[in-house]
């Protein structure tokens, strides 16, 4: 352990990675780009799980990161094979030029 | 854990490795019609399981899975909606030249994340069913590959998705380190006893509600809902626009009334406010659609808004047992009147997006009268008329939002309702009245799922007497 860092830094430090993972979703309109956003929300969940998990001496937390890590794996593998489908057929992974469905 | 811990997580250990099995059986199997019939087979053994069980109260993997009577009744709805949405794909798939085996395996698996998160009596383990149930979908959507619509939807409700999903991990990583546990006996007891830091569980609910009005597509976090129904399969859609939301409403239902209860003066305005946004945008915006895929899909925006009504409710204690009731008898009645009115869609589509014009229904009532009838019926259960079930479902949220004292999202939700009656109505007259020559498939499964469905809703609102008992003995959730 670290002298010197507090829960509250931790806490600060995800909800910094995760405000910037939201802001990345929002701005970015690259499909990869807001994809690695997402992954680092998820991060800063981690980040905030283990945080938890020192301050209380409670090795659960620990235990759910494991969970969170696993389903991100699985996310890559479903959205990575969505998104190049996505560009084989249009050349572009621009969210906004991806957009026939309107009305 | 102990081999008893299996029983109550029966039905769904049943459809997760079946689905694992149907995906290695299905290289040897080269009529997908049968990957069909056995993947119904899976999903019927759960069936049995889960009625076999039915009223008893049991607790499994440290709390972990709970089954008692309220996830009964969502397993039943579940496997319902699982059931008719292989009997609707089957014949499309085929039509559609989109008949791989894949498909029936991703609907096992997205059903047993639904029937897992219905089960989940741990907020991690709700994560874990979301996704579970997500990520099949995601595909599904995309299924039509390589229709650029298709791959379209797909990519904005993966994105979406993924983006709610991470709002949910994160508010229950800060309901942990508020109240030290992830189980929500433990969260309410924790939160009843003045243990939980209060700072984090203000931002921790918010984003709880968040991720699953992501899942349940209520405004303001429908945008992804109009696209996706319009651009994934029908057959897909059908199946989803069900599932989901029962799964959806599964988990918002357990988590705040069970885990939550205590923060109910907090999170009640936010869910009035959220349900009464939901109605009125879900039914205004449809009257603006002429595709019949869109205009469902902010129908059942707008049915998102009622159920959230009766959660509303819920955070009156002394009404939460019936309202929670009334949003399982809602969710039973909106399986059979949203999964029939999809079923027509999918007996009008043709390939290319053709057929999906609310315009191509005319003269409808004169070519297939049978087809016209059911869709009539499934279009006045979706307002709400009596004798259908869409009536008795209604009735009984206006019921308890009434008797939570909220007389005022009672009125919206009238209001919406007569709103709504413009745009279901539209379908109606543009069959019976107008002439054309509509063009429809004569399918045998559809036929009789659409014959099935169409029954159940009138049944539901003749005698729904059966199921207003087994709804209201499982309004009671145990924590």
């Amino acid at each position: 352990m670290i002298p010197g860092v507090s829960m509250t830094h931790i806490l600060i430090l995800s909800g910094v990675l995760f405000t910037l993972g939201t802001l990345g979703v929002l701005i970015r309109r690259n499909a990869i780009v807001m994809f690695m956003s997402i992954e680092l929300m998820l991060n800063a969940s981690n980040l905030a799980f283990v945080g938890f998990a020192r301050s209380m001496g409670a090795l659960s937390g620990q235990v759910f990161v494991f969970f969170v890590i696993a389903v991100a794996a699985a996310e890559v593998a479903v959205g990575l094979a969505l998104i190049v489908a996505v560009y084989r057929s249009r050349s572009s992974i621009d969210v906004d030029r991806v957009s026939d469905l309107k009305g | 854990m102990s081999p008893s811990d299996l029983l109550p997580a029966l039905p769904f250990i049943i459809v997760s490795v079946w689905a694992i099995l149907l995906l290695l059986f299905d290289l040897f199997i080269s009529n997908k019609g049968i990957t069909a019939i056995l993947a119904a087979a899976g999903v019927a053994a759960a069936l049995v399981a889960v009625i076999a069980r039915l009223g008893s109260y049991q607790v499994a993997f440290n709390g972990m899975i709970v089954a008692d009577s309220f996830s009964d009744y969502l397993q039943i709805v579940i496997l319902a909606t699982a059931l008719l949405g292989i009997a609707v794909a089957y014949d499309y798939l085929r039509r559609m030249n989109m008949e791989r085996g894949e498909y029936y395996t991703l609907m096992l698996f997205t059903v047993s994340g639904m029937l897992l998160m219905s089960l989940a009596g741990d907020l991690i383990l709700v994560f874990l069913a979301i996704e579970l149930l997500s990520l099949p979908l995601y595909v599904l959507s995309g299924f039509a590959r390589p229709e650029k619509s298709s791959e379209e939807a797909a990519m904005k409700y993966f994105i979406l998705g993924a983006f709610s999903s991470a709002f949910l991990v994160y508010g229950i990583a800060l309901i942990f380190g508020s109240t030290g546990t992830t189980n929500m006996a433990g969260v309410a007891q924790s939160i009843a006893g003045d243990q939980a830091d209060p700072t984090l569980m203000i931002i921790a609910v918010p984003m709880l509600l968040v991720g699953l009005g992501f899942k349940v597509a209520a405004v303001p976090f429908h945008m992804w809902t109009p696209d996706v129904y319009e651009g994934a399969p029908s057959a897909a859609v059908a199946f989803m626009s069900v599932g989901a939301k029962v799964a959806g409403f599964a988990a918002l239902l357990r988590i705040f009334v069970a885990a939550l209860p205590e923060l109910a003066p907090a999170w009640g305005p936010v869910v009035i406010a959220v349900s009464a946004a939901t109605m009125i945008w879900g039914n205004v915006a449809a009257i603006a659609q002429s595709n019949i895929k869109r205009m469902l899909a902010y129908s059942s925006i707008a049915h998102a808004g009622y159920i959230l009504m009766a959660l509303a409710a819920a955070s009156d204690p002394t009404v939460a047992d019936k309202a929670v009731s009334a949003a399982l008898f809602y969710l039973f009645a909106y399986l059979f009147s949203n999964l029939g009115a999809w079923a027509v869609v999918l007996a009008m589509e043709r390939s290319k997006g053709g057929g999906l014009r609310i315009e191509d229904y005319a003269g409808l009532g004169r070519r297939r009268p049978a087809l016209a009838l059911a869709m009539a019926i499934f279009m006045l259960s979706l307002i709400g008329v009596p004798p259908t079930a869409g009536f008795i479902g209604k009735f009984l949220v206006f019921g308890v939002t009434i008797e939570a004292g909220l007389i005022g999202l009672a009125i919206v939700g009238v209001v919406t309702t007569l709103i709504s009656a413009y745009y279901y109505l539209r379908v109606v007259v543009m069959m019976y009245m107008r002439t054309g020559e509509p063009e429809s498939r004569s399918e045998g499964w559809l036929n009789r799922t659409v014959g099935l469905t169409a029954l159940a809703t009138f049944l539901l609102g003749v005698l729904p007497g059966p199921i207003l008992i087994l709804a209201g003995s499982s309004g009671f959730i145990t924590p």
